[in-house]
């Protein structure tokens, strides 16, 4: 593929078959165009010279035109890309080119939607803490430590992430609950960012924006115009670290020492999360080894579908002491008997919500 | 008119512009308590900053301690041919190390020094290496800093009022067509939701313009839709002027093939770090084209300029780094020449000079670009660069310490591109970034404290209300009339044909006469469709504003009889110091652009004392010399 400069130049313009969907809120549908088209251009040039000449009201967003502002997004021949970004050359030249709006958010016109979901997630998320005791001028960084956030600061804002995840693409009932991978990637930046003084960003993620929905299906990162590793270098670790923490050894047996409550709180269940989520019965209830999320609003609306965002628990080792013995005997242990095999905080039955079990009608249309 | 529903509302500062300039003004009026609004063309982050790719200038002396504010000034003034307002000069060399390492603590993630400060990279004309930046992405840093920023006050808001728009809200998709005054006060700006074609009235005693630029009045352009001048013409109308009009920075290497991207920028960068221009006989011929102002401080042979690289301090720099214009004008000629690309052109190499491992890791964005949109890998072969329009150094004349506009108005603001005078005839590359925060937070601040004082606010008139909603549904209700695309071509082959890099006399008259006939033309442009996104219809009310903005340019380029920066006529090819004592003023007269001589201001004694006297006298008049050897002597 590719073009060759040398071969093209000089090729006489050919007449192009496009499918554009049009029309708003109300509906639309997809009509035909034929227009001109020169060796070189993008599908954002096809639209333009489409607004020049026949359809001069068609709507579409575009500032830069060189993949840099994220502004074009648009979903051509059903795959979420720049319109900027996707050369005429890359298809056949009988190919019919159909260009639709982003199919996860609202139809305004034409190609324009309503991408005011991300903003209010951008709202959502934990501004960066800047270290009160640092002056301007006195930040001090390892280009190596910085390099990692900075990966995420790549990103362009074309929500193409958000757009293809499945989580909410067609599942507007998961939205309130769901911040979506841009917004993960903008919690694992300030996570790795060497001066920022939250510690909960991991938590945080997990409880209040919805992390546990993600089952890692990378379609995210295939669709980043960026190139930004978003579910490799920004989600998973984001996962395996909160796994860590909560499936640290150490972590649990403080948790069996001393009484829930007692334990410092480093946990994002503070409670002062903003959005659609609401936490209050999570936090001081189950806290369930078996469970996704901490948190009830999000499980409630995950629970339509069979709830595979789960975290399964990994088995963990028993925390052993120096002489390889546990550190607790049936003197010091607070109940009797022996542990439960599957935690001791674990009550059954177990919420249904925290099951694997599909249930054979659940697949039934649900709106 | 049938009643037309007019959204209301009432803010203390109202900023139009929502890119680095806008964002750091709104940031700076909100923490002075003001109720704020952005009001943003486009998406909420999407502004044109974002495309700025070398750096910001400040002069932190993080990679050479010898940098400081003194000789950022210098360099500031040198570039712009001492047609600078020294005094913005003075304050932005100043101001902008602050301003840089304020961004860290809203977030900003720089490039760092192998002792974790702040990493500078080099960039033409800057006697030291002085950007801050992050690979090649600077610009899409700052406005995402900003715009987090914003938000995180946003949230301060949400926990101390109950919501996030408390105190400042953003306004998205939206685009003022008016400012409303009550007598010689701002009282407000009238607009429309691009999205809904709905009116939105904002009653406001203090307006910042920061709308950037001119660009997408000019055939290649690296500028988005959105540059339609609109902060220009803005401030003509509402009795403000404008000066420098005719200094429009082309930027040397804008990418010439494919024809898709032509326009976009090839950042200075490839070339500090070592890219050369080649001509198509494979001659590096920038060493032809040094002029005598710059001869002492660029290299005369390739090897001296290979060495510079390496050892800055014991060699003179590669001349690819000289300015802009002096870069831009050297293309040009050798094209002109016959000696350019088959798309006309010439050619930037960077792959035979660095390893392919290197340049990704230095221009990393510009590897991508090249890679996905033209499917040309930078590593391998040179890329094909001609000039490109790229920045209005002309705008909006302000008082330098407040970014208030001069002329009849009051509580009307500029800061950013659309604010002239800062850069002189020509800017530095990186300077923009750092204008806009210094002077983007100037604005701001005493945009709040100008609200501040104010007695009683000043009220919106409904006859001015009526009469914009009209002229905004005008192009919707004329069935017939002409295609506001084809309209902006042809506007567009004017400036970009007769009003473009090189301009002569007899061309800038032919300009003239036709952007006369084209204003007829616009006024009767129709839009076909509704008010709901209707791109017609927006470029269609964005054209009124190109125009005024571009007869300015023309008659400003006709007036002034030197070449100088941005400014080159190639019937006057020399600079002349007389000129340089003038700055050339538009403002409106009904409709049509009146052009005055105003006198520059004059620089303080221990400013003009950084200078040598050999250097300014190469830009200085016989009698402004006599005064500065007086002053010398005094000092004595």
């Amino acid at each position: 593929m590719g073009t060759d400069p040398q071969q093209a130049a000089g090729k006489p313009a050919a007449k192009r078959q496009f499918r554009i969907w049009r029309g708003d809120e109300t509906g639309g549908d997809l009509q035909d165009y034929t227009v001109e088209v020169n060796e070189g251009e993008v599908v954002l040039d096809v639209i333009h010279r489409l607004q020049a000449t026949e359809a001069p009201d068609l709507a579409c967003r575009w500032n830069c035109k060189a993949g840099k502002c994220g502004s074009c997004s648009m979903e051509i021949n059903g795959k979420p890309r720049l319109g900027c970004m996707t050369r005429m050359s890359t298809f056949e030249e009988a190919e019919t080119v159909t260009v639709t709006p982003l199919r996860t958010f609202p139809v305004i016109r034409d190609l324009v939607t309503d991408v005011s979901f991300n903003y209010e997630k951008a709202r959502e998320t934990p501004a960066f803490a800047p270290p009160a005791d640092v002056a301007p001028g006195d930040y001090r960084m390892q280009q190596i430590d910085v390099e990692r956030s900075q990966e995420f600061r790549k990103c362009i804002e074309c929500f193409l992430c958000q757009n293809v995840c499945h989580v909410i693409r067609d599942h507007d009932e998961n939205k309130p609950a769901f911040s979506g991978p841009r917004f993960f990637i903008r919690a694992s930046e300030l996570d790795m960012h060497p001066l920022d003084t939250r510690t909960d960003r991991k938590e945080y993620a997990q409880s209040e924006m919805g992390l546990g929905f993600c089952n890692i299906t990378k379609c995210c990162t295939e669709v980043c115009p960026e190139h930004i590793k978003i579910t490799d270098n920004g989600i998973i670790p984001m996962k395996e670290r909160v796994v860590d923490r909560r499936y640290d050894p150490l972590v649990w047996l403080g948790n069996k020492i001393f009484r829930r409550g007692q334990v410092p709180q480093t946990s994002a269940t503070s409670g002062h999360s903003s959005g659609a989520v609401t936490s209050g019965a999570a936090h001081g209830g189950v806290h369930s080894h078996a469970g996704g999320s901490h948190d009830s609003g999000a499980e409630r609306q995950a629970q339509q579908g069979v709830n595979w965002q789960r975290e399964v628990p990994h088995p963990t080792a028993p925390a052993v002491d120096s002489s390889g013995k546990l550190p607790l005997t049936e003197l010091t242990f607070d109940r009797a008997a022996a542990p439960s095999p599957f935690g001791d905080d674990v009550e059954f039955p177990l919420p249904a919500e925290h099951l694997n079990f599909a249930h054979p009608q659940q697949d039934e249309p649900k709106h | 008119m049938t009643e037309t529903r007019i959204e209301r509302h009432h803010y203390d500062v109202v900023v139009i512009g929502a890119g680095g300039a806008g964002l750091r003004a709104a940031i700076e009026a909100r923490l002075a308590g003001k109720k704020t609004a952005i009001i943003s063309k486009s998406l909420f982050g999407k502004a044109h900053t974002v495309m700025a790719e070398g750096g910001a200038a400040a002069a932190m002396g993080n990679v050479n301690s010898r940098d400081n504010w003194q000789v950022h000034f210098r360099d500031t003034m040198r570039g712009g041919k001492f047609l600078n307002n020294f005094r913005m000069a003075e304050l932005h060399a100043k101001e902008s190390p602050q301003r840089i390492w304020e961004l860290e603590t809203y977030g900003a993630l720089f490039d760092r020094t192998k002792d974790g400060k702040i990493s500078q990279r080099n960039f033409g004309g800057h006697e030291y290496p002085r950007l801050a930046h992050v690979g090649d992405r600077t610009g899409l840093e700052l406005i995402r800093t900003l715009q987090q920023k914003i938000v995180s006050l946003q949230q301060e808001d949400k926990r101390e009022f109950g919501s996030y728009d408390a105190r400042i809200r953003v306004f998205s998709e939206t685009t003022i067509t008016e400012l409303l005054l009550d007598g010689d006060r701002v009282a407000g700006a009238f607009g429309y939701y691009r999205e809904s074609g709905e009116f939105i009235l904002f009653e406001a005693p203090a307006v910042v313009l920061a709308t950037g630029g001119v660009g997408r009045s000019y055939k290649v352009t690296s500028n988005s839709w959105e540059y339609t001048g609109d902060g220009h013409a803005l401030a003509l109308r509402a009795g403000a002027t404008l000066i420098n009009m005719e200094f429009l920075q082309f930027h040397p290497t804008g990418m010439v093939w494919p024809p898709s991207v032509k326009g976009i920028l090839v950042t200075e960068s490839v070339r500090g770090d070592g890219g050369v221009l080649k001509n198509s006989d494979g001659k590096r011929f920038m060493f032809d084209y040094v002029p005598d102002v710059f001869r002492k401080q660029y290299a005369e042979t390739e090897e001296e300029a290979d060495r510079w690289y390496t050892d800055p301090d014991n060699n003179r720099r590669p001349p690819e780094l000289l300015p802009r214009d002096e870069v831009a004008r050297a293309i040009n000629s050798e094209v002109k020449a016959g000696r350019g690309t088959p798309a006309g052109g010439v050619y930037l190499d960077i792959a035979s000079r660095r390893s392919a491992e290197e340049i990704r890791r230095r221009l990393p964005s510009m590897y991508h670009q090249f890679k996905e949109l033209a499917d040309v890998d930078i590593t391998k072969e040179p890329m094909e660069v001609g000039p490109t329009c790229h920045y209005v150094m002309g705008g909006v004349e302000v008082d330098p310490d407040t970014g208030a506009a001069a002329g009849t108005v009051r509580g009307l603001f500029a800061a950013g591109e659309v604010s002239g005078g800062m850069h002189g005839s020509n800017r530095l590359g990186g300077n923009s970034l750092s204008d806009l925060l210094v002077f983007g937070k100037r604005a701001g601040g005493h945009a709040a404290t100008y609200a501040d004082q104010l007695g009683a606010r000043p009220a919106v008139s409904v006859a001015a209300v009526e009469a914009a909603v009209e002229t905004a549904l005008a192009p919707l209700q004329r069935d017939t009339g002409e295609s506001p695309y084809q309209l902006q071509q042809d506007l567009q082959v004017v400036m970009g044909d007769l009003v473009g890099i090189i301009r002569r006399e007899g061309e800038l008259a032919d300009a003239l006469g036709r952007l006369a006939e084209l204003r007829e033309r616009v006024a009767k442009v129709s839009a076909v469709g509704g008010r709901r996104y209707n791109p017609g219809w927006h470029l269609a009310l964005d054209l009124r504003n190109m125009l005024v903005v571009s007869e300015c340019t023309a008659k400003a380029a006709l007036e002034r009889q030197e070449s100088r920066g941005g400014h080159t006529r190639e019937d006057y090819p020399a600079m002349d110091p007389a000129w340089r004592r003038v700055n050339l003023v538009c403002a409106l007269d009904g409709d049509a652009v009146r052009l005055t001589h105003k006198p520059l201001p004059t620089m303080r004694p221990e400013l003009i004392g950084l200078f040598d006297r050999a250097e300014l006298s190469k830009y200085l008049t016989d009698e402004e010399l006599a005064e500065f050897d007086a002053l010398t002597e005094e000092e004595r």
